[in-house]
């Protein structure tokens, strides 16, 4: 079996959604860690954002994380490709639909949509990344204050997030998208091993747990961040 | 068990012949006993249709014990109806009750066209079972049945699996009316036994495009179809056949 | 008249030596010979497939959707084959005389021994083909017994062993499809053979008439179709649906065989049915068809009646001492595991006696209260629990149960709506399996040159009963390992046959008149449904052709039924049109030939003044009401020969006993 026949058939096809998958949860993984340290000025006032500008400013100044964030990008956009592609094509497997629907019998909503939840998260990406990664990589842009420790220029995007989070409507669109991400992880995580091939019943059952506490606690900590700004539980200034 | 009659009304899928559009009818049916089965109340119905010079519904059945999975009826949004670990045959009338609405679909898939009225072609599966859903054991070449020892649990798990009757519920309640619970458990059920480990790899590949080519969707894992399923086949056999389409696929040669 | 062309020599040599000297078939020549198979259950699955393994053009065909969907699926309880895995005591002869005994000496002993020596065979083959057959801890076979029996013989996979089987032989036949060998099709019922006398070089008939096709119609269009065979199998089942309410599927029907029949095939013993004693009890006349509950039940169950006649309690409020487990009191021997002719009758002695249960009096308990208490004692025996109270033994010995039997037991819950945990199953007989069929030689071929039945639709190994898990056993033998080498025998001389041209005037003319026989049916245009015409056919049949049998009601159903064809042909509905998927058009087609075989059946019945197995009449029974044979007046198979509209001509075949010399049947 060729390579080409190998990821374009029905399973194949799957596989690219499941590592693509896997290899974002991994991601959220990283971004959740180094998004938490803004919590580090709740635990130290003098903080002010320190730990994580340069936490920050670390992935963005090597190369190599660089080089990561461009395998990143691809994975991001082979999954909504590959994700509408295929939601698109098993639409049109049932030309003609039934005229009682099974609704919720025997499947839970969010199982049957991951397409509109994806869709959610999409949107909530594409304000999220002209939030803060556009200005930081792309644009440099001015609005950006700029930070310096112990001598070290680099970007202050914890005030961008104080600055974002500070208005009402972008903590409830960040709270919406925290809550698709929780939903499209509660089926996407244990989905992902199950369609690599994790059939065990015994690690089933490890990875159906996994998901589960990885679906709540992943979106809650970042739901945590513009609730925390906005409420001034992290701040840029000492009291 | 109290016995009861009821007075209920059906709306069914009427469609003359695959080039009919098709549309739904509505009878009102009497007196129907709560200790018939589903099929023998649609029976009822027919021998009426039929002494009013009209024409009966047509359906597939056979068996009438859940077992050689021809029936095949879209009850109320679910296939096979309400009941689990059900076939259409097997459902019977206590399940409804008077003054009830029951509307009666065939299966739904591009992959299986309706013939007439609630019938539909699935003859789909023949061909991905011809695809390589078997072992390749020509009559004559076996060796003594005992001279393999089996594992108990393993034997027991390619039973469970082999135990699928081939309705085709999993395509029809599958919103990617998928065929993959049907396919896994062809495939569950060779690979988990010696006799089918020579042709493991080839098998799974060519049944996965034989099923590709027949236009069904893919698995996103809803379990829809496990929870109709007539025979309680697992979705782990689904994972199984990832796997075993995996390592197939890395590891064939050509 | 009739030629067995059973081999001679010693009874366990004969098949050795039959495959050691027929004819073979080179595999050059094989290609060029085609075989068509009506009928993809055991019988025809396997012998579809093993004949596309060796070579042949075979052509398959089937009513329903898919070959996959055959009744043998539904076959639950096992299959028997003389393994001797279990070390007690089994031998191909030991199957063998159980067979022949448990068929009422009415069977061939040359083909009963030929089954029992392939049997192990078939064991070995399903495996190889990835049948999961139940298996112990060790990985190794398990067994289990059956009815008539007093050994370990019987193989299955939980109650699904039809399934299993057929599926495997599905399988099978699915692989020569895709290679090619055999072309597949389904949604088609044969409606007649057609017959030709080969010609000779000038273009003169010569020899008699063979069979060379049939004429099939193809469900979904209504098209009729012509397909030529060098020689032509059916493998098409049994006829149990003569009685309209049997555990047959809806669809198996009678009518390849029939056809073939009034084309000249004999028909052999058409009275020997089975009656089945364990099904669920008629609930109501909206009933369209019963529910087998396995023999395999009568393993651990107990059946039992009131000791009191019309006794109203519930079950569970009849004390012990009040019960009557009367196969147990009767058959002290075999208890109730009992054949399944004996276990019938003694159901239906009580019932009309007035001892049975239920609302409609037509059933007896099959009883599990006593196994769960035996199986939970070991259970917790074995878990080391003391001294353990009813309820922990309970529950222990339904899990065992629910492990053996679950699916059963869950079946009867759906249809009856009873938990059959709690209280005891409600059982009664009903018509499960027709012994006799079309009459066919030691190669199984019908008296028709170039025909051959397989399996339920033969009359061969049985006899005048049939024991439990034999049937998958001989559909299985016939398909695989008998018609393999038979076939070639005849076809072997049939090289230099080139494929006659369907445009041939026997096909022409065998088309027209099935075309017209339809046309005269859709154009009666009359009152009654087909259903209904079936439904009194079946009450007749029942009533005076079931269970027990006498002259009179014979003689009574013969007029009714006749009187019944007229009708049928004169105010049968049929809606719809002829060239269009048409089920009550199907259905009529069937029905007309059930009307004419019931006939048969009864004139049958109405020869055959002895009891026999299945066959039970009234005027020939012993003191006690068991079946007493007459082996000096009708030690011979019956073999009708169709002479016109109700006329028919007896052959007698001679069953010459060398081996399993006839005795009085005895299970006390």
């Amino acid at each position: 079996m060729k390579w080409s026949e190998f990821f374009t058939s029905s399973v194949g096809k799957k596989f690219v959604m499941a590592f693509t998958g896997l290899f974002l949860i991994s991601f959220l993984i990283v971004h959740v860690g180094i998004n938490a340290c803004v919590f580090a000025d709740m635990y130290e006032d003098s903080d002010n954002g320190e730990m994580f500008n340069k936490a920050a400013h670390f992935m963005g100044s090597s190369y190599v994380i660089r080089l990561m964030e461009i395998g990143l990008f691809a994975g991001i956009l082979l999954h909504i490709v590959q994700g509408y592609l295929l939601e698109v094509q098993n639409r049109a497997r049932r030309k003609q639909g039934y005229a009682v629907n099974m609704g919720s019998q025997g499947s839970a909503w969010y199982k049957k949509s991951m397409g509109l939840l994806g869709t959610l998260i999409l949107l909530f990406l594409i304000i999220h990344i002209a939030h803060f990664w556009v200005p930081s990589r792309i644009t440099y842009e001015e609005t950006l204050s700029q930070a310096s420790y112990n001598g070290r220029e680099m970007h202050d995007v914890f005030s961008k997030m104080a600055d974002v989070f500070s208005q009402p409507v972008w903590v409830l669109l960040y709270l919406l998208g925290c809550f698709s991400l929780a939903w499209h992880l509660l089926h996407g995580f244990q989905s992902s091993f199950r369609t690599v091939g994790v059939h065990n019943k015994k690690w089933l059952g490890v990875v159906h747990s996994a998901g589960v506490a990885f679906s709540i606690i992943v979106p809650l900590i970042f739901a945590l961040m513009p609730l925390s700004f906005y409420f001034g539980w992290v701040t840029t200034t000492t009291k | 068990m109290e016995h009861y009659t009821m007075n209920l009304t059906l709306k069914v899928w009427r469609q003359k012949s695959s080039k009919d559009k098709g549309s739904f009818e509505t009878y009102q049916v009497s007196d129907i006993s709560s200790e018939m089965s589903f099929l023998e109340m649609i029976d009822v119905l027919n021998e009426r249709l039929i002494t009013e010079g009209k024409e009966p519904i047509a359906f597939d059945h056979d068996c009438r014990e859940g077992i050689c999975g021809a029936c095949s009826m879209y009850i109320n949004g679910r296939p096979h109806g309400p009941w689990e670990a059900n076939t259409t045959c097997q459902l019977h009338m206590r399940a409804y009750k008077n003054g009830d609405t029951i509307v009666i679909e065939p299966w739904r898939a591009n992959s299986f066209p309706v013939i007439k009225d609630l019938m539909v072609d699935r003859a789909a599966f023949d061909r991905i079972i011809a695809a390589g859903g078997f072992i390749s054991a020509n009559t004559g070449n076996a060796v003594d049945a005992n001279a393999t020892p089996i594992e108990k649990d393993k034997a027991d798990a390619a039973f469970a699996a082999a135990a699928c009757i081939g309705c085709g519920a999993c395509v029809a309640a599958c919103k990617n009316s998928s065929a993959m619970l049907f396919l896994s458990a062809k495939v569950s059920h060779l690979a988990l036994l010696p006799q089918g480990a020579p042709e493991r790899k080839s098998r799974v590949l060519n049944m996965v495009q034989q099923m590709d080519k027949e236009g069904f969707g893919s698995c996103t894992f809803t379990e829809a179809c496990e929870a109709v399923c007539p025979k309680e086949i697992s979705v782990a056999n689904i994972s199984r056949l990832n796997k075993e389409y995996l390592i197939a696929g890395l590891t064939e040669e050509k | 008249m009739l030629n067995s062309k059973i081999p001679a020599g010693q009874l366990e040599l004969k098949w050795t030596d039959y495959k050691g000297h027929c004819k073979l078939v080179n595999p050059a020549n094989k290609r060029k010979l085609e075989i068509i198979v009506i009928g993809t259950g055991l019988a025809g699955a396997s012998a579809a497939a093993t004949l596309g393994e060796l070579g042949y053009k075979v052509k398959a065909f089937c009513f329903q959707d898919s070959p996959r969907r055959a009744h043998s699926i539904a076959a639950q309880g096992g299959i028997n084959a003389a393994k001797n895995y279990q070390n007690d005591g089994d031998s191909v002869f030991r199957l063998f005389y159980d067979t022949i005994k448990g068929g009422d000496y009415r069977a061939r002993e040359a083909n009963v021994h030929r089954l029992a020596e392939v049997s192990a065979n078939i064991i070995d083959q399903c495996v190889a083909q990835g049948v999961p057959f139940a298996r112990e801890y060790g990985g190794l076979l398990s067994n289990r017994s059956f009815g008539g029996t007093q050994v370990q013989r019987t193989f299955y996979a939980a109650g699904q062993t039809g399934q299993q089987l057929l599926i495997g032989a599905y399988q099978q036949l699915e692989r020569q499809i895709s290679l090619g060998n055999v072309t597949m099709y389904s949604r088609h019922e044969m409606l007649d053979i057609v017959m030709m006398k080969d010609k000779d070089k000038n273009g003169n008939e010569i020899g008699e008439a063979k069979c060379r096709g049939i004429i099939a119609r193809d469900l979904i269009t209504g098209e009729l179709e012509r397909h030529f065979g060098h020689a032509v199998l059916l493998c098409s089942g049994g006829y149990g649906n003569v009685f309209y309410l049997s555990t047959n599927a809806m669809g198996s029907n009678v009518t390849a065989a029939w056809k073939a029949h009034r084309k000249g095939a004999y028909f052999g013993n058409p009275c020997y049915t089975q009656i089945h004693p364990t099904c669920i009890p008629v609930s109501g006349d909206h009933q369209s068809k019963l529910t087998l509950m396995s023999e395999s039940l009568r393993n651990d169950g107990r059946i039992w009646v009131p000791k009191k006649q019309n006794d109203t309690r519930k079950a569970s409020d009849i004390p012990e001492e009040e019960r009557d487990y009367y196969l147990e009191r009767r058959y002290p021997a075999f208890g109730n595991l009992v054949p399944r002719d004996v276990a019938s009758r003694a159901a239906k002695e009580r019932c009309d006696a007035g001892y049975g249960v239920g609302s409609s009096k037509q059933a007896v308990y099959l009883d599990y209260a006593a196994a769960i208490v035996r199986y939970g004692k070991i259970e917790c025996g074995k878990l080391g629990i003391s001294n353990p109270s009813a309820e922990v033994i309970r529950k222990h010995g339904v899990d065992v149960v629910k492990e053996k039997y679950g699916n059963l037991f869950d079946m009867y819950e759906k249809i009856t709506g009873e938990n059959p945990y709690e209280v005891p199953m409600r059982i009664y007989p009903a018509v499960h399996y027709t012994m006799g069929g079309l009459w066919v030689d030691y190669e199984l071929m019908t008296s028709i040159p170039g025909l051959y039945a397989l399996g339920e639709a033969n009359f061969s190994d049985h006899g005048a009963n049939r024991l439990g898990a034999s049937a998958l056993m001989q559909g299985l033998a016939d398909g695989y390992f008998v018609i393999p080498y038979t076939i070639g025998n005849y076809l072997a001389d049939e090289i230099a046959t080139k494929a006659v041209s369907v445009d041939d005037p026997a096909f022409v003319q065998a088309e027209k008149a099935v075309r017209e026989r339809i046309e005269k049916l859709m154009g009666i245009k009359g009152k009654q449904s087909v259903e209904s015409f079936h439904k009194r056919l079946g009450k007749i049949m029942w009533d005076k052709c079931g269970m027990a049998r006498n002259e009179e009601g014979l003689k009574q159903a013969i007029a009714e039924i006749q009187q019944l064809k007229k009708e049928f042909w004169s105010d049968v509905r049929i809606p719809g049109d002829i060239k269009e998927m048409n089920p009550e058009l199907d259905k009529a087609n069937r029905v007309a030939d059930f009307i004419e075989l019931g006939e048969l059946m009864c004139k049958d019945a109405l020869n055959r003044k002895e009891s026999c197995g299945g066959h039970f009449r009234e005027e020939s029974q012993t003191e006690e009401g068991e079946a007493k044979r007459d082996d000096s007046n009708f030690q011979y198979v019956s073999a009708w020969e169709f002479k016109g509209e109700s006329e028919w001509q007896l052959h007698k075949e001679e069953l010459i006993f060398d081996v399993a010399k006839p005795t009085q049947r005895s299970y006390k």
